[in-house]
């Protein structure tokens, strides 16, 4: 449960975030947060940031994700390993569906970068064209990168709980591999809607 | 951590946690019990207990083989499996693991506190003394004539330190007091734990209060049925019972008043969880308590290990195997006395 005494709940984070809406509100001392200023600022952001930020959180997160999953599984694994050997060639599966997600992340982020082309700003502002592509590239990054860093966890944990219910009986194996695939298919929903949403990118008119 | 312990246990704990489940294979089934139940000699129990995970502790001992022998090695194996899990412990898990073997620790002052009183050679009440609540300074606690000194020479630098302190007298060690010190420093111990457990959190709170309730229940109802008769006051007895576990504190207060069983089982059976293990008991049958609330024990055990992510199961592990233990010395006396027809009765079965 939270612990509603600790400083940064009562504190630090409302703090923070009234100071944040202050920042952006300086634009204008009349209102408290002014959209022209807030209009100007997103205007004068290059949508590479936003497009290499997308890359990044793509295969970032889905490594993430992936490295969470194969500690989790790993580590349970190996521990029930020890008293019965057999079920460690088995349930390399967990690990590898774990690592799956990894790539998923990889192949997005390929995917994402190639999107991305070349368009020079007139008099310092981007295209409208050129700010959707990066907005449209940064959301798939985010999306994919979300999706599949939830889907390593949840994977590694199917994966721990099947590593040490196999070493019990290895009769559960299988009905819990079924339950694993219908994890690991999740990642791969993050990763059709990244490429939709990425599909539609134009750098300019 | 706000339930997540999911994702953040296997960090520190989780190759543990699957050593620990991987020893659940090799308890002892049913049919092991059958087998052990046929055996004529005690020669063909080590034989079957050679098949099992007691194997190599048991294969090189040299006939002719006594129970004493067999729990010995028995426990020994338990002894090296939780040794080999403690030293690989990280910090919370570690200290878990401690106040699991303080209660044995407990066992061991009073053994050999009530050994000297009857002027027993120490090095003897060693060899008694349960290898897991050992220390360092354990051999000079003889010299000790009342509380006191009991705690200023040895126990304090002993981590059942700071449960000592609550309950000092200048008294005389005699055996009321010894085991009044013993069910005080129980309960100084249980609440201790208990408060550790919750302060780890999350399904590891859940599952321990559950299990730590039901001991400390078991110790309340032990201390009432064996103070019954005795000069232990009403008070002095509610003294005695832990701050928490389901008969706090409505039935706490009826067991101090309880005279005799009828009323301790009316106390008990007011409590749901409790009343099921009593109307499987008939009147006048309290000799059988003990099993039945074994298998009570044995069972919330075997239920903790549905549940992953915690430290109910190294505390379950102890429990299964020390009344695995239990179980082999019930067989084999009864082998070695020649009174096979009794091996069912005190036989509690784990799976």
């Amino acid at each position: 449960m939270v612990d509603l005494t600790r400083p940064i709940v009562w504190f630090y984070l409302p703090v923070t975030i009234t100071w944040i809406c202050f920042v952006i509100s300086v634009g204008n001392p009349q209102y408290f947060i002014d959209y022209n200023w807030l209009w100007l600022l997103f205007r004068s952001m290059s949508p590479y940031f936003w497009s290499a930020l997308g890359v990044a959180l793509a295969v970032g997160m889905s490594i993430l994700g992936a490295a969470w999953g194969i500690f989790i599984t790993g580590s349970s694994l190996v521990g029930a390993a020890i008293r019965v050997p057999r079920i460690t060639s088995k349930n390399l599966i967990s690990v590898i569906f774990c690592e799956a997600v990894a790539i998923y992340g990889v192949i997005v982020a390929i995917i994402l970068q190639t999107k991305i082309e070349r368009v020079d700003p007139v008099d310092g502002v981007y295209d409208k064209y050129a700010l959707a592509a990066g907005y449209s590239i940064f959301g798939s990054g985010v999306t994919c990168g979300f999706a599949n860093l939830v889907c390593g966890m949840c994977v590694g944990i199917v994966g721990s709980s099947c590593a040490l219910s196999d070493a019990q009986n290895s009769t559960l194996f299988v009905k819990i591999l079924v339950v694993e695939i219908f994890g690991s298919a999740l990642g791969l929903f993050g990763v059709i809607i990244g490429i939709i949403m990425s599909g539609g990118v134009k750098w300019a008119a | 951590m706000y339930g997540f312990e999911m994702m953040s246990f296997n960090i520190k704990d989780g190759f543990l946690e699957g050593v620990v489940r991987s020893h659940r294979t090799g308890m002892l089934t049913v049919a092991d019990y059958n087998n052990l139940s046929q055996c004529e000699t005690l020669e063909d129990i080590k034989l079957n207990l050679t098949a099992t995970d007691y194997g190599p502790y048991l294969v090189n001992e040299a006939s002719p083989i006594y129970t004493a022998t067999i729990v010995d090695r028995c426990t020994q194996k338990l002894v090296n499996d939780w040794n080999y899990m403690r030293t690989q412990a990280d910090e919370n898990l570690a200290m878990f693991m401690d106040y699991c073997t303080y209660g044995h620790m407990i066992d061991n002052v009073v053994l050999i506190v009530t050994g000297t009183l009857h002027e027993r050679d120490v090095q003897e009440l060693l060899d008694k003394c349960h290898p897991l609540g050992m220390f360092d300074s354990i051999a000079t606690l003889a010299v000790a004539q009342n509380m006191r000194e009991l705690y200023r020479l040895v126990l304090v630098d002993t981590p059942l330190a700071p449960y000592f302190s609550e309950n000092l007298t200048h008294e005389d060690l005699d055996e009321m007091n010894i085991e009044i010190m013993r069910n005080t420093l129980y309960k100084a111990y249980l609440d201790d734990f208990a408060a550790f457990c919750q302060k780890l959190g999350s399904t590891t709170a859940e599952i321990m209060g559950d299990m730590l309730a039901f001991e400390t229940d078991r110790r309340a109802l032990n201390i009432t049925l064996n103070s019954i008769g005795t000069e232990l006051t009403r008070d002095d007895r509610k003294k005695l019972y832990s701050n928490f576990g389901l008969l706090y504190p409505h039935g706490h207060n009826e067991l101090a008043m309880a005279e005799d069983f009828d009323q301790i089982r009316s106390a008990m059976e007011k409590v749901p969880a409790y009343s099921g293990i009593f109307s499987k008991l008939g009147y006048g049958e309290s000799q059988m308590l003990d099993k039945l609330l074994y298998e009570e024990e044995v069972k919330k055990c075997v239920d903790c290990y549905e549940q992953q992510f915690h430290y109910g199961v190294f505390y379950a592990y102890m429990k299964l195997r020390e009344q695995e233990i239990r179980n082999i010395m019930w067989v084999s006396e009864c082998v070695a006395q020649d009174q096979k027809g009794r091996i069912a009765d005190g036989i509690v079965y784990l799976f």
